[in-house]
């Protein structure tokens, strides 16, 4: 492995790190990462989208509890190649298959977390809301939803990290962002491409966790100012966690 | 409807079952792969592990490698270690990736058991004269054992997924079937590929599962203590967990990163997705 003294002749040598290559292929990059966080964000907000009626679902009726965790397990355990080729007779070859996928994974870790944060909201809080009149619709979103926050913000992190991975796996179907210079890379034996390639999609999900981790403190500006008072964050925090 | 008639069509042709590239020699390549990235994994991870759970120490370690483990694609390590100088010594890179994603889910779940084991019973068992392998092996380690399998079996899954995904560089297993198939433009190829893949990944963690329910320590108890100490409506979110195991699962909870490690280890939370 040579470093990065790696002159003008690094495409010629195949170094690992060649500035050349960064330089000469910057708009096959940029068009990967674009592909890349395009996917990543629509499979995540779609999770969500359709996370939220479930989670919500399965703590209304005590019976759908167990099927809907019980099937969003089951494709949790499915390899993502297998998951895949099993969803490309249905969409074809194309950017869907990949979302569909990533969307059904992160359906998991979605739902558990949103109906853990859901259930740990304590059961006096909830009186006392009712009490003042709020509907449920109201006590949903104006009192549940917020302190459920903290709890849905990490499973969208899990969720979003891992989701950043494994579109790369959708080079398969020619839909992986990163993962489809991965796969060329590795075809033509070209080292800068693979790990150019690989760091990016490592700080791409690093970077969004940040991200999430930032708009979580914006949004429960409360869970900041009660930190002396250990008690409250350490009962969320408890009740935050959640299987895979 | 087309694929599922092919695919099956696939499946049932004798052809395809035998031989170098048939289903049989394809499976016992990805089990035996599995098993022994599997093993090796865990005779690496877990007395580690154990240890640092049972002095309590090296939290955030734990911890973080399972954070940081999440943001690494299998693929990219894949195709990486395989076009490194490693890349020439048949199957080691494959190897080597597996037993590298199967380590931070054993490590860190066995951890957090050690380190969640009642600190109230460790401190009576210590009270009581017993020395540090006794409990260790007496009080320790099986009170830890719901999490110790948990990690095994995020372990598994994840070792036979990333199996697949050794295909996409050149390695054996299952996922030839698949990425052959992609190769070809032969969709009923791909689709029974992928069946078998999934079915492998549903069995072994069903197998898991039935080992993890013999082998519990606990087998009967722990229900009576579980009820007894999160009585009351909505108790733990434990209590949700797949197939009425009813156990918390450090593999996917709050993306949080412990304050302070070392202090209170009983809610450092971590959390591993899917990775393959």
């Amino acid at each position: 492995m040579r470093g990065i003294a790696a002159g003008p002749g690094c495409l010629q040598a195949n170094d690992w790190i060649c500035g050349e290559y960064v330089r000469t292929r910057s708009q096959e990059l940029v068009d990967a990462t674009l592909q890349h966080i395009g996917i990543t964000v629509v499979s995540v907000v779609i999770g969500l989208l359709v996370a939220f009626p479930l989670a919500l679902a399965a703590r209304r009726w005590r019976g759908a509890a167990g099927p809907v965790l019980g099937l969003t397990t089951v494709l949790y355990t499915v390899p993502s190649l297998a998951m895949f080729a099993l969803l490309t007779p249905v969409f074809g070859v194309s950017a869907a298959v990949v979302v569909t996928g990533l969307v059904l994974y992160s359906l998991t870790i979605l739902v558990r977390n949103i109906l853990a944060g859901l259930e740990a909201v304590p059961a006096d809080v909830r009186e006392a809301a009712r009490g003042m009149g709020y509907g449920s619709a109201r006590l949903l979103f104006g009192v549940e939803l917020p302190l459920a926050l903290p709890a849905l913000v990490a499973g969208v992190r899990i969720a979003t990290v891992s989701t950043v991975a494994m579109t790369t796996i959708g080079s398969v179907v020619g839909y992986g962002g990163l993962g489809n210079l991965i796969a060329s890379g590795m075809e033509g034996f070209f080292k800068a491409e693979v790990l150019t390639a690989s760091v990016l999609c490592v700080l791409l999900a690093l970077i969004a966790d940040l991200l999430l981790l930032g708009l979580q403190r914006l949004l429960t500006p409360w869970t900041r100012t009660q930190r002396p008072g250990r008690l409250r964050t350490r009962r969320g925090a408890r009740t935050a966690k959640v299987v895979a | 409807m087309d694929a599922i008639t092919g695919a099956w069509q696939w499946l049932t042709t004798a052809a395809n079952w035998a031989g170098e590239k048939g289903v049989w020699h394809r499976l016992g390549e990805h089990v035996q792969l599995s098993a022994v990235c599997l093993a090796l994994a865990c005779l690496m991870a877990l007395p580690v592990a154990l240890w640092l759970g049972h002095i309590g120490k090296g939290g955030a370690l734990a911890v973080n490698l399972s954070n940081v483990g999440r943001a690494v694609p299998t693929f990219a390590v894949l195709v990486l270690l395989t076009l490194s100088p490693l890349g020439t010594q048949g199957d080691w890179p494959t190897v080597i990736a597996l037993v590298l994603f199967a380590v931070p889910p054993l490590l860190t779940n066995a951890y957090l058991g050690m380190r969640e084991a009642d600190r109230d019973v460790v401190e009576a068992a210590r009270g009581m004269g017993m020395s540090g392998p006794q409990l260790l092996l007496r009080v320790e380690i099986p009170l830890a054992y719901p999490l110790i399998m948990t990690g095994i079996r995020s372990a598994t899954v994840q070792v036979v997924a990333t199996a697949t995904l050794a295909a996409l560089a050149g390695g054996g297993g299952l996922g030839r079937i698949i990425t052959a198939g992609f190769g070809n433009y032969d969709t009923a190829q791909v689709v029974a590929g992928a069946l078998l893949v999934a079915v492998l990944a549903l069995v072994v963690e069903g197998a898991l599962v039935l080992v993890d329910r013999f082998f519990d320590p606990m087998r009967g108890r722990r229900r009576g203590r579980r009820t007894a100490r999160e009585a009351g409506p909505g108790a733990g979110p434990g209590e949700v967990g797949p197939g009425g195991s009813g156990r918390s699962d450090a593999s996917a909870g709050s993306g949080r990163s412990p304050g302070a490690p070392g202090s209170g280890g009983d809610d450092d939370v971590v959390a591993l997705g899917k990775l393959a």
